[in-house]
């Protein structure tokens, strides 16, 4: 049967965590995502025994996790944008480490400080590294509350398919807005035990050490190449995107998260201006959608990308593209949600030029 | 000085304390023994320098995970510092945290595996300052785990800079004319700290440079992995000991600037013990 429900996007995000049979959240209080936290301690130690920590820092909440990690469990952290800034020390640990675990950023406007408002603007730190070194995550880009719910358990099978810190990457709309969500039934909290992990080293094993430290330039080198063959890897089997009305589409519209969702609107604005319209939204944002959306640049001479930034998936649109079409931009940052009848305006200045040029 | 004379008198020292440290503790072996590898250190030479604390301070650590019989059972997290390759050392699983993070680490893992004994292995640097922060807030969460702290006074690793424990007047190569209070403010007593923290359930200072201390120190230890048997929360061991290299000092040398300068500002003994249970 359904288990349909109305809720608030950190919180829906928060079940589908205790529903996943996640083993232990480490978390720090900070808007726009600190709901996930609230409903987690109220919540999921009386269901599964799941273990819940308020760390003191979101320094130490990444730091908890990677020790977590490390022993096998089903760990993860969530936090907002600054929080986020101060854990990518950590991250860059646990991606070489290679530990499973999901980190979850309801992004808000920055730079500094910034806003409690949404953005995308920590589009360039999920995807393109964050911390120091040579290392990716998988980031996923939920569009919907739904979405938000079913990366949670898509996440954590991620993570221990990859061994490999998973991101999902939402925003502050999405986060405190409410929609209908269908939750998946209770997973039972694994009690695997792996022989990587740090379980206590029993007389039939080599010790497990969990390190990122490798001293010698060739044993580094020798670990970065093995990181580098698995996101090839990752890049073959795990790119997600979603595409609508392409195929004949004389603008196609590139947007993730929550503004592909306002481009839709937008797109159903500009049929009835008769501009045909279609959407390309990248689910999965490392790996990128390079390859689909570069064959789409065969038809369609005409690209717009949508973000809540100052143009960041921009440039991984462009070097999809190749040259192949024009690739145009609307961002609004600092906390601004573009609106569908700016997105429009912006359509029919595009649409006006390429007719002139015909 | 010369080494013998010093053993010489440590062996006063010892006579003073030997029936009260015996009497006191079971775990202590009788000087007369042949000593082995313990079982949880590895063949791997250590890197640590000549006359160095580190190697006596891992060896106390595993003869008590041996002779409690808990190497299946124990995961450490080593520290950034010149402990860094603490797990080439130790036959049991071991996680090696970011700098300054080792307490958060061991809380993530005591957290999952409750029923394991964990402990965290920290210099100066690493523990009172850049991860103050972890330890404190470990400390006062009252984590079960026992923390090790080895205090030398001095970045070991880096090449000897100044510690947030470099006594008031010590050179350093970032404190190259002695530290100046004015300019670097004080050493910091964090053991003092942690103990007032009702979370910790035993703290102690303790030191290796000594026959004597090194029994004091194993037994320190043995108490924190028994505290954390017993599910009674934090235990702290501070070590303090000596950097030869980077002191510039044979390691006779600092031992006995150990003895007339760092234990005076940092006296051993206990600074919380458990009250005794009816």
């Amino acid at each position: 049967m359904k288990e349909l429900k109305l809720m608030k996007g950190n919180e829906a995000l928060a079940e589908a965590v205790i529903r996943a049979g996640c083993d232990a959240y480490f978390g720090y209080p900070i808007t726009p995502q600190s709901e996930v936290l609230e409903y987690l301690s109220k919540e999921a130690h009386a269901r599964t025994g799941m273990v819940v920590l308020q760390a003191e820092s979101e320094i130490a909440s990444i730091n908890m996790v990677y020790g977590a990690a490390g022993t096998g469990k089903k760990v993860m952290t969530s936090s907002s944008s600054p929080g986020i800034s101060l854990m990518q020390e950590g991250i860059s640990y646990i991606a070489c480490a290679e530990l499973p675990c999901l980190i979850v950023n309801v992004v808000r406007a920055g730079p500094g400080l910034g806003t409690i408002q949404p953005a995308q603007s920590d589009y360039f730190q999920a995807v393109k590294g964050g911390g120091h070194g040579d290392y990716k995550l998988i980031v996923l880009a939920p569009a919907t509350i739904q979405e938000m719910v079913d990366h949670v358990k898509l996440g954590f099978e991620l993570a221990f398919k990859w061994r490999n810190p998973i991101m999902i990457l939402t925003d502050g709309a999405l986060g405190q807005m409410m929609e209908k969500v269908e939750l998946f039934p209770q997973i039972p909290r694994s009690f695997e035990i792996f022989e990587w992990a740090t379980t206590g080293k029993r007389k039939e094993r080599e010790r497990s050490i969990i390190t990122s430290l490798h001293i010698q330039p060739e044993k580094m080198e020798e670990i970065n190449i093995h990181l580098q063959n698995k996101y090839r890897a990752i890049e073959k089997e795990e790119i997600r995107y979603e595409m609508r009305d392409c195929e004949d589409a004389d603008i196609i519209l590139v947007a993730f998260g929550l503004t592909a969702r306002i481009c839709r609107k937008a797109a159903e604005l500009a049929k009835e201006k008769g501009i045909k319209v279609g959407i390309f939204r990248p689910i999965t944002l490392f790996p990128y959608p390079y390859e689909v959306l570069n064959k789409l640049a065969g038809n369609t001479k005409m690209f717009l990308t949508v973000e809540m930034n100052a143009g960041q998936m921009l440039e991984d649109v462009k070097l999809a593209i190749n040259g192949k079409a024009d690739v145009e931009f609307l961002g609004r940052m600092g906390g601004i949600i573009p609106t569908p009848e700016e997105i429009l305006l912006k359509l029919e200045e595009i649409n006006q030029g390429v007719l002139q040029n015909e | 000085m010369n080494e013998r004379r010093m053993l010489g008198s440590d062996q006063e020292l010892l006579d003073e304390h030997y029936e009260k440290v015996i009497a006191e503790e079971s775990v202590c072996i009788s000087d007369n023994l042949v000593y082995g590898k313990p079982e949880t250190l590895t063949s791997t030479p250590m890197h640590y320098c000549p006359g160095c604390g580190h190697g006596v301070a891992h060896r106390l650590i595993a003869e008590v995970i041996d002779e409690m019989g808990i190497q299946e059972k124990t995961i450490g997290v080593a520290p950034v510092g010149c402990a860094v390759f603490a797990y080439n050392y130790f036959d049991i699983d071991m996680s090696e945290a970011a700098h300054g993070r080792a307490s958060a680490v061991a809380t993530g893992i005591k957290r999952v595996l409750p029923d394991r004994y964990v402990f965290s292995y920290q210099g100066d640097g690493d523990l009172a300052a850049i991860g103050t922060g972890e330890t404190i807030h470990t400390c006062n969460r009252g984590e079960n785990i026992l923390i090790v702290f080895i205090n030398n006074g001095i970045y070991g690793m880096t090449g000897g800079q100044m510690a947030p424990t470099s006594l008031v007047g010590m050179k350093t190569t970032t404190s190259p004319f002695g530290r100046d209070t004015h300019e670097m403010g004080y050493p910091l007593k964090i053991t003092e700290l942690i103990a007032q923290l009702p979370g910790v359930y035993y703290c102690s200072r303790v030191a290796v440079n000594t026959p004597v201390h090194v029994r004091k120190a194993k037994k320190a230890i043995y108490n924190g992995f028994k505290y954390q048997e017993l599910n009674k929360g934090l235990s702290f061991v501070e070590i303090v000991t000596n950097c030869p290299s980077n002191w510039k000092m044979t390691p006779v040398e600092s031992n006995k600037w150990l003895e007339e300068n760092m234990i005076p500002f940092y006296p051993l003994g206990d600074l919380k013990v458990p009250k005794k249970e009816n």
